[in-house]
Formats: C-alpha cells, sequence, structure tokens
C-alpha cells in the first residue's frame, strides 16, 4: 500500500531552492491533515548538512543520495536513482518545484514509473479519501483544471511564489536515510559540459516577488536600464512583453506571457504595456498589478490595482527615486 | 538526417477561453494554430535539413482538423505527415500521447526528434520528454542551440537563471525554447506543394493500438475560469505626485514594498 | 457556389496576415511620415513568393490564382496599403502585360525575375496631358534600324526609380490617335531614360510616385511589347486586371479601418458606456462592416472570372468602384468614432483615410470606371 508524500528537494551547491522549501512547506500542512508521513529526498555532492534544513521545515523522513555523478543535474542519472527509490518506498505522492528541473524530471520520471503527472500546479489539497487533488491553470492561465489520478504515486510539479514558506523549526528532527546511487552508464548519454549562470545579481523572474516590466511603450532597447535601475532599489526582476522582445529590444528569457514565462509576484509592475490576452495570461495570478502606460484606453488598466495614465520615461525614474526614499527609512 | 517533429494544433494564443454548459472547453469559432513552441521544433528541423540533407516528418495526435496545421508544416517546407486520429483518443492525458506517438515514430526512421517544449494550452511540458523515456533515447528540454557533429549532438539548454551546455549523442529528442530560431513564414510556393505532399491518417488499431489499454492515467475533474480581476484605483496628477502616492501605496494600503 | 475560402486561401490568408501584422505593421505609420520606400519588405515578400502570384511555375511564378493574388493584396493593405500597391503595380502593370502579350523570349527574360521578385515591375502610361484619355499620349517611340528611340515623359509612375523593368506606352503614328501608340519593355539604367521628380503624396506615402524622362532613349527593337499600334489594347487590357489589385487594396484598406474603430468602440467608454454599446456607434459599424462585404463579394468574383480567362472587364471596374468607395466611407467613418483620436496620427485610421482616396483615382478613376461599366452593360443589352 503507497504510503506517505515525498517532496524533491532541488539544490545547487548546497544551497536549497526556494521552491522547495514552498512546497515541503505546503505539503507538511496537507500531511498534518492526513496523518501521512513526509519526506524529503536530496540528491546531490556533499548534501548531507541539508537534511537538518529539511527537517527544520517539515520533512518527517530524509533520503539522501550523495554522489559526485549526482553533483549537476543530469535528466538520466536522477530519473534513474528516484525511479529506484520511489518503486523500493512506494509513496503515494511525489512532488518538486517546476523548475528547470522539475520540468525535465518529474516527466521523464512519470513515463519511466507508467504514472500521471500534474504539472505546474497553483493549487493542491485533500479529497475525502485523503487523495491529492491538483490545480493547474492551462491555456497559459486563462483557464484551470482540476485533476487527480486514481494510480500511484501521482507526481506533481508545483509553480514557484505560490505557497509561503513556512518558518522553519530548528528543534524538528528527521530520520536520516543514505542511499546509495547506482548509475548506469546509459545514464549518462547526456553530459553537462558547462553551466553559465547568468551575471546579474537580479532575482530569477519565476521566483521573482517583484517584477518590473516594460512593453511596446520601452520605444528601443537602451531604454530598459530606467527599469533596470528601478528594479535594483527594489530587488525585482526585469521583464518584457512579447512585443518588445520580437522587436528585438530585449531577450527571449525575459519575456512573461502565454508564450514566454508564467510568473506570480507579489507585485507586478507593467510599464508601456497594453496587456494583449497573451501578456495577461503570463502574469495575471500576480497579487497586486501596477500599470503605467500613457493611453487611457489601455487593457492593462483594466486588471491593474493602482493605473497611471502617463508617460513611463517622467514616471519611473521619479517612482525610484520614491522607493529609494522608503528603503533608506 | 532523418528528422521528425511532433506538433500539436492548439487554440490561438490571442483566443479567449470559453466553458461550455457541460463543463468542457469550448473551442467553437476558436482559431487554431501550430502550437507556437513547435514552430521552433519545424524550423530548426527545416534548417538542419538543408545543412545535412534527408527528410523531415511532421507527427501529430488530435482530431481530423489537426491535419491543417500538418498541411501548414508541409507548406513551411516539412516532406510528409503523419496524422494519428481515433475516437478512443477524445481525451488524452500525456501518458496517453506519448504512448501513442511512441508507436507511431517508431515506424518511422528517424536520427532526431524536436519538439516544442510546452503546447500553450493545456501547458504540461511532459510530452517530448515522455517519448524519449518510451524510445528509450536521452533527451534535452528547452533547448536554445544546436549543432550536430556526426552522430554527436552539443545543444545550449535553458536553466533557471543561466544556460547549461550539454553533449548527448544521437538519437535523441529535443525541446525547443524560444530563441532556438525565427520560424519561417510558409511560402506560396510552399502553400502550392503543401497539397501534393503525402499525408497519412491512422487510427490506434493501425499502431496495434486499442483504446481500452490507453485509459489516461490523470483525469480533468473540473475546469474554471479564473477570476475576473477588475479595475483599481487610477492615481492622478503631476508625474512627482502620482510616483509619491503611488510608492506610498504601495507600501500602506498593499505592503508589498 | 462556395462562398468560403477553401483549405490553400485559408492558409494563404493566414500566412499574409502573419506576416502583415508581425513584420510590416509596426512600421506604417513611420514610413508614411518619412515617405520611405519599404526596400527590404518587397524583398520579404518575394521570398514569400508573393511578387508572382498568379503566373505559371514555369515563368518564375507560384502558380496560384486570382483570390490568392487579392488575398494578399487585401492583407497586406489593411495594414499598410503603400505595400499593398507596390505589390500590385509591380504584378499587375508590369509582369502581367508581358505574361499576356510577351514573346517567348521575353517571358524568360523579363517576366521570369519578375515573377521571382528578383526584379521589380513599373507600368508607364499617365502622362501630363494624357491621364484617362490615353490618345492624349505624346512620348514618341521612333524606329531607327534595330532600335527604337523613346522620347517623352511618364507622370506618376508607382515603383519609379525602384522598379527594374518598366512597360510603358509611346506614339507611333500620332494620325492613327489611340491605333499609333505601341507598348515596350525598357530596363532602368538604359542611356536616356532617366527619373525626374517624385510626387508628394497625400496617401500611400511610402510607396514611390516618380517622373519617368525619355530623352533619345534607344532600346533594342525586340522589346516591343505586342504588336506594333496595339499599345492602347495592350494599357486597356492590363488596367482591367490591375482593377483587381487596387479593388483588393481598398478593400485591405476598409478592412483595416473597420477593425481599428471596432476595437475602440470596445474600448472606449463615453457617458458610462463603451461605445459599443451605443446605437448610434452600431448602426456604423454594421453599415462599415456590409460595405465591406459587398465589396469582397465583387473583388471575389472579379478574381473568379480573371482566373478563368473569361471576360473581367465589367466585374473588374465593378468591383474597383465599389471597393474604392467603400473603403473611402469606411475610412472617414472610421475617423469619425475615434473622435479627435482619430484624426492624430496616434492612431492609424488617419493614415488609412488618406490612402483610401486614390484608390478612387488611380488605374481609372471612378468615372472612368461608370464608364466602362456602361459600354460593357450597354453592349450586353
Amino acid at each position: 500500500m503507497a504510503k506517505g508524500i515525498w517532496v524533491i528537494i532541488e539544490q545547487s551547491k548546497s544551497e536549497i531552492r526556494k521552491v522547495s522549501l514552498e512546497v515541503l512547506s505546503q505539503t507538511r500542512i496537507i500531511a498534518n491533515e492526513t496523518g501521512e508521513p513526509l519526506s524529503a529526498v536530496i540528491l546531490g555532492k556533499g548534501i548531507a548538512e541539508l537534511a537538518d534544513k529539511v527537517a527544520a521545515y517539515g520533512a518527517d523522513k530524509v533520503y539522501l543520495v550523495d554522489d559526485e555523478k549526482l553533483e549537476n543535474y543530469t535528466t538520466g542519472a536522477y530519473t534513474s536513482v528516484l525511479n529506484k527509490l520511489i518503486r523500493q518506498e512506494e509513496p503515494q505522492a511525489v512532488l518538486m518545484g517546476n523548475t528547470a528541473v522539475g520540468k525535465d524530471l518529474a516527466p521523464r520520471l512519470a513515463q519511466r514509473l507508467g504514472v500521471g503527472l500534474a504539472s505546474d500546479c497553483t493549487g493542491m489539497e485533500i479529497d475525502q479519501e485523503n487523495f491529492l487533488k491538483f490545480k493547474r491553470p492551462i491555456y497559459g492561465g486563462k483557464a484551470f483544471a482540476d485533476v487527480t489520478s486514481n494510480v500511484r504515486p501521482i507526481l506533481a510539479t508545483i509553480r514557484p511564489n505560490i505557497f509561503p514558506v513556512a518558518a522553519p523549526d530548528e528543534s524538528r528532527k528527521a530520520e536520516v536515510v543514505n542511499e546509495t546511487a547506482t548509475i548506469d552508464p546509459a545514464d549518462l548519454r547526456a553530459i553537462v559540459k558547462d553551466i553559465v549562470m547568468a551575471t546579474s545579481e537580479r532575482p530569477e523572474l519565476i521566483e521573482a516577488e517583484i517584477i518590473i516590466s516594460g512593453g511596446r511603450g520601452m520605444k528601443g532597447p537602451e531604454n530598459y536600464k530606467i527599469l533596470e535601475e528601478c528594479a535594483d532599489v527594489i530587488g525585482a526582476a526585469v521583464g518584457a512583453s512579447r512585443a518588445a522582445v520580437d522587436a528585438g529590444w530585449i531577450e527571449e528569457k525575459f519575456q512573461v506571457g502565454q508564450t514566454g514565462k508564467t510568473v506570480s509576484p507579489t507585485l507586478y509592475i507593467a510599464c508601456g504595456i497594453s496587456g494583449a490576452i497573451q501578456h495577461l495570461a503570463g502574469m495575471g495570478s500576480s497579487k497586486v498589478i501596477v500599470a503605467i502606460n500613457k493611453d487611457p484606453e489601455a487593457n492593462i488598466f483594466n486588471l491593474a490595482d493602482y493605473g497611471i495614465v502617463g508617460d513611463l520615461f517622467e514616471i519611473v525614474p521619479l517612482l525610484t527615486e520614491e522607493f529609494k526614499k522608503l528603503k533608506s527609512e | 538526417m532523418n528528422i521528425v517533429v511532433c506538433l500539436k494544433q492548439t487554440f490561438d494564443t490571442e483566443a479567449k477561453i470559453v466553458i461550455d454548459g457541460s463543463g468542457n472547453i469550448d473551442s467553437t469559432g476558436v482559431d487554431q494554430i501550430i502550437n507556437p513552441y513547435d514552430e521552433f521544433a519545424i524550423e530548426e528541423a527545416l534548417q538542419l535539413k538543408e545543412k545535412f540533407g534527408g527528410e523531415v516528418t511532421v507527427v501529430s495526435m488530435g482530431p481530423e482538423k489537426a491535419e491543417a496545421a500538418i498541411r501548414t508544416a508541409l507548406a513551411m517546407g516539412c516532406d510528409k505527415g503523419v496524422l494519428i486520429t481515433d475516437p478512443g483518443l477524445e481525451n488524452p492525458d500525456e501518458w496517453v500521447t506519448a504512448e501513442v506517438l511512441s508507436k507511431a515514430i517508431a515506424q518511422i526512421p528517424y536520427d532526431i526528434i524536436l519538439v516544442g517544449r510546452i503546447a500553450v494550452d493545456f501547458g504540461a511540458s511532459q510530452v517530448g520528454v515522455r517519448l524519449a523515456d518510451l524510445l528509450d533515447i536521452p533527451s534535452v528540454s528547452s533547448i536554445l542551440k544546436l549543432e550536430i557533429d556526426g552522430d554527436k549532438a552539443t545543444v545550449t539548454r535553458e536553466i533557471d537563471g543561466g544556460t547549461e551546455l550539454i553533449e548527448l549523442s544521437l538519437p535523441a529528442v529535443l525541446t525547443a525554447q524560444k530563441g532556438l530560431n525565427t520560424p519561417r513564414y510558409p511560402s506560396m510556393m510552399g502553400i502550392m506543394k503543401a497539397k501534393k505532399k503525402e499525408v497519412k491518417v491512422l487510427n490506434l488499431a493501425d499502431l496495434g493500438l486499442n483504446a481500452s489499454d490507453l485509459q489516461p492515467k490523470m483525469t480533468v475533474q473540473k475546469f474554471s475560469l479564473p477570476t475576473p480581476r477588475t479595475a483599481g484605483k487610477k492615481i492622478e496628477g503631476e508625474p512627482a505626485e502620482v510616483a509619491a502616492e503611488l510608492a506610498k501605496l504601495l507600501r500602506e494600503e498593499a505592503k508589498v514594498i | 457556389m462556395n462562398f468560403e475560402l477553401n483549405e490553400d486561401h485559408i492558409m494563404m490568408r493566414k500566412m499574409v496576415r502573419d506576416f502583415a501584422e508581425e513584420e510590416v505593421a509596426a512600421g506604417s505609420a513611420e514610413r508614411d511620415e518619412k515617405e520611405e520606400f519599404p526596400l527590404d519588405l518587397w524583398n520579404k515578400c518575394a521570398e514569400l513568393g508573393l511578387a508572382g502570384i498568379t503566373f505559371p511555375e514555369e515563368y518564375g511564378g507560384v502558380g496560384a490564382d486570382y483570390l490568392s493574388y487579392a488575398i494578399t493584396i487585401e492583407e497586406l493593405s489593411r495594414v499598410d496599403a503603400s505595400l499593398g500597391v507596390i505589390i500590385s503595380a509591380h504584378s499587375s502593370l508590369c509582369a502581367n502585360p508581358i505574361y499576356m502579350f510577351g514573346t517567348e523570349e521575353q517571358k524568360q527574360k523579363y517576366l521570369v525575375p519578375l515573377a521571382t521578385g528578383e526584379k521589380m515591375g513599373a507600368f508607364g502610361l499617365t502622362e501630363p496631358m494624357a491621364g484617362s484619355d490615353a490618345s492624349g499620349t505624346r512620348t514618341t517611340a521612333v524606329r531607327d534600324g534595330d532600335e527604337f528611340v523613346i522620347n517623352g515623359t511618364k507622370i506618376f509612375i508607382t515603383n519609379g526609380y525602384y522598379a527594374d523593368t518598366y512597360v510603358i506606352t509611346a506614339q507611333m503614328d500620332k494620325s492613327k490617335g489611340n491605333r499609333g501608340i505601341t507598348a515596350f519593355i525598357v530596363e532602368k539604367g538604359t542611356p536616356g531614360f532617366s527619373f525626374g521628380k517624385k510626387e508628394k503624396k497625400m496617401g500611400i506615402r511610402s510607396s514611390a510616385t516618380y517622373e519617368l524622362v525619355f530623352e533619345n532613349c534607344r532600346i533594342p527593337a525586340e522589346n516591343m511589347l505586342g504588336e506594333e499600334g496595339r499599345g492602347f489594347k495592350v494599357a486597356m487590357q492590363t488596367l482591367d486586371y490591375g482593377r483587381i489589385g487596387i479593388a483588393s487594396q481598398a478593400l485591405g484598406i476598409a478592412q483595416g479601418a473597420y477593425e481599428e474603430a471596432m476595437k475602440y468602440a470596445k474600448e472606449r467608454v463615453q457617458f458610462g458606456k463603451t461605445l459599443a454599446e451605443m446605437d448610434v456607434i452600431q448602426f456604423k459599424l454594421a453599415d462599415m462592416a456590409t460595405q465591406i462585404e459587398a465589396a469582397r463579394l465583387l473583388v471575389y468574383q472579379a478574381c473568379h472570372y480573371a482566373t478563368h480567362k473569361k471576360p473581367v472587364s465589367k466585374y473588374a471596374a465593378m468591383a474597383k468602384v465599389f471597393a474604392s468607395e467603400t473603403a473611402n466611407a469606411v475610412a472617414t467613418q472610421a475617423v469619425q468614432i475615434l473622435g479627435g483620436y482619430g484624426y492624430t496620427r496616434e492612431y492609424p485610421v488617419e493614415r488609412m483615410m488618406r490612402d483610401a482616396k486614390i484608390t478612387e483615382i488611380y488605374e481609372g478613376t471612378s468615372e472612368i470606371q461608370r464608364i466602362v461599366i456602361a459600354a460593357n452593360i450597354l453592349r450586353e443589352q
């Protein structure tokens, strides 16, 4: 009988991804209701010290798979190790963050196990039979589907920035299980040769608490520095609409929308963005939306919590100064 | 080089989503397009063909009308199309789709399989990776750059906050991310030629499958629409005033700064 | 009778619309403002096969029908009427007479590169003294051994200066009036052929409109297009087909203006409701939509006759006069719906209204179209 809920913890250089803690915190709440054990699984190299940390965030049990071949994520090795472990321990659900790793690992693992996967979930709850159900955005956030599965385990990836990270309880202790990895050479058919991290100090778009985005109204690539200056004062990420990306003003990786990143920050500041339906799909779940646009008829004003009709080139620098004042208080 | 591209016909990204009386997504009157990420896969396949020769086969699972999407891919320059359509495939999940596609692709010679990294309708980002597992070949998700040398591929993949350079052996599944290339438009000549190209239409029986073995793992219990947001406050005045007022509201009222 | 487009036409419309919206639309206002000829867009159109839609594959064309052509011009003109006329003048007024009247050698030498879009074409008929009345043609062509010597001036020539190949008319025997007119093919760069002034226009400002000047311009005798003395017929038949292009351009302008008005009416709130919720605006939109559909049916009907090589003169003239008057009526109403904003260059309807006017003038004014229609229907009775 399948038992227990697992959270796969994503880490890099012994640093746990925030979304992993979000998933762990939320799953703790669920596990308290169902009375099931909550386990965290960490793969990597030199990760022993992370066990206490995940215990503090709610794990009852921690599986550690420490191996130098697992230092960097590879689809083959991670899938193989987790497949074996899941078949051996039979959890009823396996959850992880919907990150670059999660998006690659979860479907591979689900297929290896012959089970279903709920991707990019923004809600989870339990039904009368203590089965997990998930809410996930579809059509880029224009609709939602409530999904479940009667096949065990059920896999799910959870969107970053949806659930809060609970306060850690350092007194919590977890049972630690060290597992050894058996990695077949066939699992290493794709080898990571190099990792290049962007030099930007700004937060990753999908995990950022605050995003300041520029659209067609930015008029050219040179003007993004106005947004960057503002972003750096409030610790925001910089985003863009498809119009700005298609015009070649800013790289694709900054695009927010149905054909870009889907984001749920606490605060989204849209500058010179008209609010095309495909953009709204990517940022409509932001908690607070601010729109600055000189066109009073711009669609973005129909959903902005705070709207300013005006010239972003005047207003954004002034806003940056105001934020500086607030931050220095 | 034999290249297979998987594509899905999806709603236009400008489409408004409506839920019909029986609780399903209403497709009445919605423009259908090639999933935009699959267009990057098609373009990459065509560029590989231009460089190395060979043939590009487009494979799609979907309703009969999905043939239009395949025809568009043929008009862009792909050589052949395969459409798998069957009444038993009405509500497939990603597991079903991957199982069916893998059976169809197993009948086609391939050195590389290209798919979009996500479909803009159900947004699962699963099928390409599942397909690779079924075919027991490596895969790399969200690629931004592809170079091929013999049976080795070097790809740049997008990760959170950076990129990874990955080397792998072919055959493999690669999922295309925006930024990989700029898809071409089908030309007028291409559109005229497309109608003479072969589109094989297969059902489950043709693939040795039957619907009872393909019960989806996932079930959708309900579709819903987000609660519409409403317009909030308009802040008016001189630029300096509105900036100060906004900063104040964000701190004191919204408490987000 | 089938009023729905087939799969090919649907795909063509989507392709041209995607191209127009993604690559053409954003720069329309700026090119209009600066009177900037869109050479890069011309090249992109050529790559997509838009320069030779109706010509057979053996002459470098696509081998598609006139409906494909009309849809293309309509979709381009929906966002940029200048680009619409550049393609239309090239195809209908230069490549098409060479296709209809050219020798096999002329087709190989001139039609093939025109149809592939490697070369651009223009047509020189109008002169200071020969507008609607071609019999006033003063440009002369005189045979000298195995050459013709051309002298005279052509005005208002679309694609002038940018085009590589020019089909022109010249008088060889003034005593014969129209029957003295002959058509010729002249290449850009031929000594004695130069460009005069560039017109500053009210609309379609990013299309180039130039004066052509011939001063003892010598061209080889084999460049005579059609028979000697049949140039008027060449010109009239060319214009019959050309009118389908202009009618499609007008249709596109009307469609573009209508969509802008519709979008604005749905968003703009006055007196506590959107404009689209007001009867007075709804009636305007209903009339605009109805006029556009009627124009579209006339244009597509003319395409049917052109594709099937049936007499097209009457249908093309009807399509052109109706579509161009529709474009003007609809664009004017669109400006009205947008009110003060519509009158500014912040919104494209101002440009569309200026662009619409020319469609009632060139390739036969509305008055000439009515003469053509009348001549046809009176003959039929």
